[in-house]
């Protein structure tokens, strides 16, 4: 047994007494396939390298090989969370590289389906926090509760992951009969179940522990690692692209950007917590000030042309056979356009050169610089402490690795 | 007021523009890598541009572009002292989005590299994000950040060959087969290496 020398005990005599563990890829307190190699001195971390990559599917890559509109429903699979987020942002980069103007229609339910993928997100975030930390009760509330929104996302794609709602120019269709009052009812009953998964959670004396003085991250740090969205606001730091940047008609909604002071897991919790608040009161104010009129711009070479169009025209029928066979003719340049995801900046980097299909569909994943700045957030603290960090930071597999 | 920040650049550091432009509100400019660092600390540092966040670092392998139409996304201004135009650009162009959320505004500043001397100098010693963003760029693109401290790949396994963005990456085929780690006994205990 003992004949080898080998790199392994190399590796246990220059680390001393130290204990190397690899946690994931698939390890059941890691929500998203990520593996983190730990140096443990007893129970404290002094050293992690974190290795990320195994859901790498080269959406960049694909992205080159079709037409514009094709790249959409793998959109959907970039935060599998919040889904139409995705799709906003990615139909609003080629939007603003054309220069169309959609209609106030569009811009407000395409603020609606953000608004309710941003309640997903950071329901899904809440429910797995609390499960891992042994709240199964408030884990199976917040997940029902995530579970009345799905199907309002469903009656309005079709789908419940995988939208592809938006299209270039507007979108797939309008919105259902009843929506909104299907919609109120389901929001009442999540408004109802957050308000218990708050009861039990908030001042829950263990969860309260846990979460207090963990995971914790400086102004500075934040800011420089290029963290955005929640890892950045808990800091104390007051951005949010919605209020700061206004992009689709944010500008005219009434709400609060909600900030944290200490920066550590607790905040961040509180403040999915808060922003869940803002949304409820964001589709309210959506749904009060609905613009009518169509979803579409009137532009042929934009969208597709409505069936009767198609099928009784010549005009119409060209048009749906050259946008399809096509694509959409983007011109030449290049842009970025970023929307506020539901862990921060997700921006999209277009470069066309005119041709009907992207030349280069750069993502810059909100999670992807916060896995960076993970390191900060964990050496120093304690093996449990992993837990609820990785948690809160609400990494999503599908936008890191790409 | 997109282009306030061209404007600054080009009076402040003139020899370290080689081109701008400002398509749909995007203020851009293309910056020779012997000055990148330069105006890369300037962004940061001077109390006019406040750029706090270095939001996101990319790189476009510009092999399969029509050099006639390179002058739209690249735009070089007349009369460089090296004869540099748009249409002989070289391959690559490594693209930072700067941000500054004290002012509200963006940058994007494109540094053009040769593909046989693909290097830039790290902007880790400014922004703590360059780590994980220029791992990313070597990982996919392969360009060297020189300087970086920990410059492995990020989204591929490291025993990966090419670097699958560039424009001459195959998007068919197979990666070499890796062989079954070795069995190793480490203490009582077997284990794979």
């Amino acid at each position: 047994m003992m004949t080898q020398t080998h790199a392994l005990a190399e590796e246990a005599r220059r680390v001393g007494d130290r204990m190397i563990v690899n946690m994931g890829p698939s390890h059941p307190a890691m929500h998203g396939t990520v593996k983190m190699v730990l140096t443990l001195d007893g129970e404290n971390v002094e050293d992690v390298d974190i290795h990320i990559g195994y859901l790498h599917r080269g959406f960049e890559k694909m992205a080159e090989m079709g037409t514009w509109q094709q790249v959409l429903p793998y959109c959907d699979r970039l935060n599998y969370c919040s889904p139409m987020i995705n799709n906003v942002g990615y139909v609003g980069a080629m939007e603003k590289l054309w220069g169309v103007e959609i209609t106030p229609r569009c811009k407000y339910i395409r603020m609606l389906i953000s608004e309710i993928s941003r309640l997903t997100d950071h329901l899904t975030s809440i429910a797995a926090g609390a499960l891992e930390l042994g709240g199964f009760t408030p884990f199976l509330y917040a997940v029902e509760a995530r579970e009345m929104l799905y199907p309002m996302v469903e009656e309005l794609t079709g789908a419940r992951l995988t939208t592809s709602y938006t299209r270039i120019g507007g979108l797939a269709k309008d919105l259902p009969e009843d929506y909104e009052r299907h919609l109120m009812a389901a929001l009442d009953k999540v408004q109802s179940l957050m308000d218990k998964v708050d009861r039990l959670l908030t001042k829950n004396r263990i969860f309260y522990d846990r979460m207090i003085g963990t995971g914790t991250i400086t102004k500075e740090d934040a800011i420089s690692t290029g963290c955005t969205g929640i890892m950045l606001r808990c800091t104390g730091v007051d951005w949010d692209l919605r209020k700061h940047q206004p992009y689709l008609a944010y500008d005219e909604m009434d709400f609060d950007v909600i900030v944290g002071v200490r920066g550590d897991n607790y905040d961040r919790y509180l403040c999915r917590l808060e922003e869940m608040q803002q949304s409820y009161k964001i589709i309210r104010q959506i749904f009060a000030q609905m613009p009518g009129g169509s979803v579409n711009v009137d532009d042929w070479r934009v969208v597709l042309p409505p069936k009767h169009a198609v099928y009784n025209s010549i005009e119409g029928m060209i048009a749906h056979f050259k946008l399809v066979t096509e694509g959409h003719q983007v011109p030449a340049g290049e842009t970025y356009y970023a929307v506020e995801g539901g862990n921060g900046e997700l921006g999209f980097y277009i470069v066309s050169r005119g041709n009907g299909r992207p030349y280069r569909v750069h993502v810059r994943a909100p999670c992807f610089y916060a896995m960076g700045a993970l390191k900060k957030l964990l050496v120093g603290h304690l093996l449990s402490d992993i837990i609820p960090t990785f948690d809160t930071l609400n990494m999503i597999g599908g936008e890191v690795d790409r | 007021m997109s282009t306030l920040l061209i404007d600054l650049l080009r009076e402040e550091l003139p020899a370290a523009v080689l081109g701008s432009h400002a398509t749909a509100g995007d203020a851009t400019v293309l910056v020779p890598r012997d000055r990148l660092l330069e105006v890369m600390r300037m962004m940061r540092d001077d109390p006019r541009c406040q750029m706090e966040v270095l939001a996101d670092v990319t790189a476009v392998d510009y092999l399969e572009y029509d050099p006639a139409m390179r002058a739209v996304v690249s735009p070089v201004d007349a009369g460089q002292a090296n004869g540099m135009t748009s249409a002989i650009l070289p391959r690559y162009e490594v693209v930072y989005h700067l941000l500054s959320m004290t002012l509200r505004h963006r940058l994007r500043v494109k540094v053009p590299v040769d593909a046989d001397d693909l290097w830039v100098p790290t902007m880790y010693s400014l922004w703590q994000a360059a780590n994980w963003g220029e791992r990313e760029v070597w990982d996919m693109l392969g360009v060297d950040f020189h300087g970086h401290p920990d410059l492995r790949r990020v989204l591929n396994y490291e025993e990966f060959v090419g670097h699958p963005l560039r424009k001459d990456y195959p998007v068919r085929g197979y990666q070499p087969r890796l062989p079954m780690p070795e069995l190793v006994h480490y203490g009582d205990n077997e284990t794979y290496r």
